[in-house]
């Protein structure tokens, strides 16, 4: 189904989506699309496919899969703040920039952005069982990358930065707790949040960025070996408890 | 130096006399302060261990015990007084925050003890409630600015042609509503905070009695989805156990923002109370702290609110209410209007005098306002601005009887929610201990050898009796003042007096003072 977005209120244009989705419709294309906030929120459904041709809005995928697998988004070019906003499960490709908190509290499923993403990406993230949230930027990332981070993987892979340029922001890992993240380029300590350890990628995490890795190159056309040929930092929480001493009881 | 000794808080009398050594206190005690000594076939106490819940007291089946404060004190000092010495010394051993559970235990100001009712007498009848029908029902959700009505003819064509009545029917769509039979809900209280067994009379409650119950933010336990069309369900800055299907259960969404024992602070439930059934509910790993960060890192403003609203409006597609739920604080009446402007069908307002599981006591006993001045501050506030009518006004903290409750709808709040008073009717002696998780009377633990204390059948029953007798009670007080329906007492403060009040607080509440006719 294609859906002509331009002039269309965000309410008007999700109606349509899950209308059609009910309705067993599984594929969709949205042109047009000029910063229309939730796409794809709340859908579980795992094989419908939505194809945003324009900038996505605030919200896109927010509260999107469980009790199913999730649907797969892909924006042609950038979207805004709140992707993944609580997401449980599905996919989101986005072949440009992305905003702020990208993967808020998500829970499960995948978000690939080609380009950069802004601060706090993926702030609060935590992983259960079987959901294991993946977030993986191509470019770079602002402040608080990981904040409060409690499960899951994110990767920064600085594609488009010089050598030695800076690719994370700062404040990096503030109150992480679980999870785990890596970044491919260079780290310095200041850098860092208190509650965060640094540390060189080893086989086995090389085991880990290769399983997702190969999928995020596939989506974007990219040569994996060639990402694969510089290293890797490993970030990990330092303590599952960072704030159990603060309380007299 | 050593070790400061600081008098143990309560003193425990054993009645040797009484006492036939059945050791059932040694058993039940979560803090150990019994022992037995089977060489003397003697059991006593350790003071020190006691944090004053009573359940020794409550089941020793001579009635040997009886707890009593310690009255072996320090030098009276109305400066330095006992409670102040003991903090410091706990904190000069610790080092850390000081913790404590349920409502702010300090002297503030409890205006509704010092607010009156009206009764008719001559001029207008009072109802007999026994005889009469009383409405106590009432709707939570966004009422629209004007309804529009047209003719039913599908009501009207069957009807005798003799007949000249006309059957209509409502054109304007409303907003999603909660129907509530009594206007008590049961306020937030997560599953980890409480018991399993406490989460599920507090649902069956809400079930039987037509109201409902919170969960917080501990997500909702697989056995507690049969009761979902009572069920509110919590959207924190956690996250935590929020999914599709959890919103899509509900009858109600509430994003919360504040809570009135805990003001402005996120909240950390610690690693080891994160059990199996915890991490499954809040879908976190066990053992993990679960770490409610103070903001929402999605709202940082009132548009930002306004777009979670609609997020979540849009992931159930219109069909729930969604309400905001803050705490008391000093700007309570400009925030309210910002968060109906947002789009919220309902503004939950927890008060200075609000419960918690856990919090600091110096956030706890120092930052908020009293509930009071706030329902009073956002009726006006939302009335001056004419868009009262566009989200209903929720009132928490401190509500403990059915005059609370008609007060506080009398000053302008459309329900209440309980929480103290429900886990009081549970069984709860407000010992202030939930943050150790060893609640003797199974309520605020997850002690599986405590937490079967509380059996559901039981919790569920005493409190509909509780919701019953304030039922009985709010239609007593509503026919003396010659009302029917609790919708004509909303926001009418006339039925108000203030005693013992200054010319401010009269004003702030929007009451005469008491005396003074209409």
């Amino acid at each position: 189904m294609r859906i002509d977005a331009k002039g269309l209120h965000y309410r008007d244009l999700s109606e349509k989506i899950h209308q059609a989705a009910n309705s067993g419709e599984r594929e969709f294309i949205l042109d047009n699309v000029n910063g229309q906030r939730y796409i794809g929120d709340g859908l579980t459904e795992d094989n419908i496919k939505i194809v945003v041709n324009g900038t996505a809005g605030n919200d896109l995928a927010a509260f999107m899969g469980m009790p199913h697998m999730g649907p797969t988004i892909i924006v042609n070019s950038g979207a805004q703040d709140g992707i993944g906003n609580t997401m449980s499960a599905g996919k989101v490709i986005i072949h440009g920039n992305a905003g702020d908190i990208v993967g808020h509290s998500m829970r499960g499923g995948r978000i690939y952005v080609r380009g950069d993403a802004g601060y706090r990406v993926g702030i609060h993230m935590k992983a259960y069982e079987h959901l294991y949230p993946v977030i993986i930027v191509g470019g770079t990332v602002g402040d608080f990358l990981g904040e409060y981070m409690a499960g899951g993987l994110i990767v920064v892979l600085g594609l488009d930065s010089g050598k030695d340029a800076p690719v994370i922001g700062n404040y990096t890992g503030t109150g992480m707790h679980g999870g785990t993240m890596y970044v491919r380029g260079s780290i310095k300590d200041y850098q860092l949040g208190k509650e965060v350890e640094k540390s060189n990628s080893g086989r086995e995490d090389e085991k880990t960025l290769e399983e997702y890795l190969k999928d995020y190159c596939t989506c974007f056309s990219l040569d994996f070996g060639e990402i694969m040929d510089s290293s890797f930092i490993k970030l990990s929480p330092s303590s599952h408890r960072p704030y159990g001493k603060l309380y007299a009881y | 130096m050593a070790k400061r000794p600081t008098p143990a808080e309560f003193v425990i009398e054993r009645d040797k006399e009484k006492c036939i050594a059945c050791q059932a206190c040694v058993r039940m005690c979560s803090n150990d302060a019994h022992s037995y000594d089977p060489e003397t076939d003697l059991v006593s106490s350790t003071n020190s261990n006691c944090v004053g819940c009573h359940f020794c007291e409550t089941i020793c089946p001579t009635s040997a015990l009886t707890i009593k404060r310690n009255p072996s004190q320090f030098k009276l000092n109305a400066n330095w007084e006992a409670r102040v010495i003991r903090n410091i010394t706990k904190q000069a051993e610790t080092g850390g925050i000081l913790l404590s559970a349920m409502g702010s235990d300090r002297p503030h100001p409890i205006y509704w003890d010092h607010i009156l009712l009206n009764a008719a007498q001559v001029t207008n009848p009072s109802i007999d409630p026994l005889r009469e029908p009383m409405e106590l029902r009432t709707y939570i959700g966004r009422k629209p600015d004007k309804i529009q009505l047209m003719v039913d003819t599908s009501r009207s064509a069957g009807k005798n042609k003799n007949q000249s009545t006309i059957d209509y029917a409502l054109s304007t769509k409303l907003s999603p509503q909660l129907k509530l039979e009594i206007p008590v809900m049961f306020s937030a209280m997560s599953y980890g905070s409480i018991s399993l067994n406490a989460c599920k009379s507090l649902a069956r409650a809400a079930s039987e009695c037509g109201t409902f119950y919170n969960t917080g933010e501990g997500g909702l336990h697989r056995e507690l989805y049969g009761y979902s069309s009572n069920t509110i369900v919590q959207v924190a800055s956690g996250r935590f156990g929020v999914h599709k299907e959890y919103l899509e259960t509900a009858a109600a969404i509430e994003i919360k923002i504040g809570q009135g024992a805990k003001p402005g602070i996120g909240g950390h439930l610690p690693g080891e109370k994160v059990s199996t059934e915890i991490s499954r509910t809040r879908m976190i790993p066990e053992g993990t702290d679960a770490l409610s960060p103070a903001p929402h890192h999605d709202i940082y403003s009132i548009e930002d609110l306004k777009q979670l609203v609609y997020a979540l409006k849009e992931a159930v597609r219109y069909k729930k209410p969604v309400g905001v739920k803050i705490a008391a604080v000093h700007n309570v009446a400009p925030i309210a209007s910002g968060i109906v402007r947002a789009g919220a069908d309902f503004v939950a307002i927890d008060g200075l005098r609000g419960g918690t599981g856990a919090a600091p006591a110096v956030i706890r006993d120092n930052v908020g306002i009293p509930i009071e001045l706030a329902i009073a501050a956002v009726d006006n506030r939302l009335r001056e601005e004419g868009i009262r009518n566009q989200a209903s006004l929720i009132a928490a903290g401190g509500i403990r009887s059915s005059s609370d409750v008609i007060k506080a709808v009398a000053l302008g709040a459309d329900a209440v929610y309980i929480g103290t008073a429900a886990l009081i009717a549970m069984g709860c002696n407000l010992c202030q201990r939930c943050y150790t998780g060893k609640c003797n009377w199974g309520i605020a633990t997850q002690d599986p050898y405590l937490t079967k204390r509380l059996n559901p059948d039981i919790g569920a029953r005493r409190l509909t009796k509780l919701l019953r007798a304030w039922n009985l009670e709010i239609k007593e007080m509503l026919g003396g003042m010659g009302i029917n329906a609790i919708e004509s007492l909303r926001g009418n403060r006339e039925q108000l007096r203030g005693v013992g009040l200054s010319d401010t607080e009269l004003k702030l509440l929007g009451i005469k003072p008491a005396g003074e006719a209409w």
